[in-house]
């Protein structure tokens, strides 16, 4: 039965990603928004990836790392530095990735950074 | 949504999957490391695979995962989930503007597989809402394109993830691709000064508040952000996006 249980869980999992991500146009309701709001929109895109990626760069195990022999630095670095060289020219973001993995993956595997 | 005619005929729909497309090797990374970190970390196949295509949301099923494997209670791992998202909510409110036009199904569809990649790319696309019937329908259709392409690339790798786990060791960093993806759409993102005062506002905030629970230092992270942008706007430091 522990199983079937599983599976519930799983279906409400998926009711909350659906919650979560409609939740201000569910309803049709107007709702009160005040033009402060409105502009802070603005700034709130790039804050959400920055405070995704930034964690994932610059710590490990829950702590700031302290050691600058860490790969993801290198990679990061690299991949921005691609992206900023090729900006306008098409396919700069694929290119941040591969540049980025072609740094990181040598300094991760085989010095094991 | 991507089964509707009206949008996959669009021109704007090739578009959309045109601009996903962009990152697709940081999406398969990144779905091929969700599945295989799900199932290694002791969740059975036939649950990573129900995880990954009803649940489709790589952070929260990462942070639930040790949750079901330790059998923890039903409306904590929800609860869990439901933080782990917020970060959603914030992206409805902006995306509001934009879908109302459309009948509840609809948004429910469309919201429900916009993820942080395709939000991103939607608002940088259409800075701000179209106030015509076309207009409305290409939002719509580009929106939908580049969901359709993330929704499959990701589902696949995913799939791929969970049934070749036990061949794929995760200290082979391939998930780092994905955190590479970001970083390139972030770089594309920082066209304005105080948007770059937000990435870094935003990054020094979910480090410091790293140790809050339920991932919760990416919602005080992207407030604290907004916050300090909107305080700068009436200083000289704005520069174009002085008020």
């Amino acid at each position: 039965m522990r199983d079937f249980g599983e599976f519930l869980l799983v279906l409400g999992l998926g009711v909350v990603t659906m919650v979560t991500r409609s939740f201000f146009f569910m309803f049709k309701q107007e709702l009160p928004f005040p033009t402060w709001a409105d502009r802070g929109l603005r700034y709130a895109p790039i804050a959400a990836l920055s405070a995704v990626i930034i964690p994932e760069i610059v710590m490990r195990h829950g702590a700031l790392i302290t050691d600058w022999r860490d790969g993801r630095i290198f990679g990061a670095a690299a991949g921005a530095a691609f992206y900023f060289w090729r900006r306008g020219q098409g396919q700069a973001v694929l290119g941040t990735i591969v540049v980025g993995m072609a740094v990181y993956l040598p300094l991760h595997i085989g010095l094991g950074w | 949504m991507f089964f509707d005619p009206a949008n996959y005929k669009h021109p704007a729909f090739k578009e959309g999957m045109r601009d996903i497309f962009s990152v697709a090797p940081g999406i398969w990374a990144w779905g091929l490391m969700t599945g295989v970190a799900m199932v290694q970390s002791g969740l059975s196949v036939e649950v990573s695979t129900a995880m990954t295509l009803l649940v489709y949301a790589g952070s929260s099923q990462l942070a639930v995962t040790p949750m079901l494997v330790a059998g923890a209670p039903f409306w904590v791992v929800l609860a869990t989930a439901f933080c782990v998202n917020l970060r959603f909510v914030v992206f409805s409110m902006h995306l509001r503007r934009y879908l109302m036009p459309w009948p509840r199904w609809q948004r429910l569809c469309v919201g429900y597989i916009t993820a942080d990649m395709s939000y991103v790319m939607f608002t940088r696309r259409f800075p701000e809402p179209a106030a015509d019937a076309a207009g409305q329908r290409a939002e719509l259709a580009y929106l939908s394109g580049n969901c359709f392409l993330n929704w499959i690339g990701w589902q696949i790798a995913s799939l791929v993830g969970v049934f070749m786990a036990s061949q794929i060791p995760g200290s082979w960093g391939l998930g780092f691709a994905g955190v590479l993806a970001l970083v390139g759409v972030m770089c594309s993102l920082s066209d304005s000064r105080l948007r770059r005062v937000s990435a870094g506002v935003s990054g020094a905030a979910a480090v410091a508040a790293f140790a809050l629970p339920l991932k919760l230092n990416i919602v005080v992270a992207i407030a604290a952000a907004v916050a300090v942008c909107l305080l700068l706007e009436d200083s000289p430091l704005a520069g174009e996006e002085r008020r």
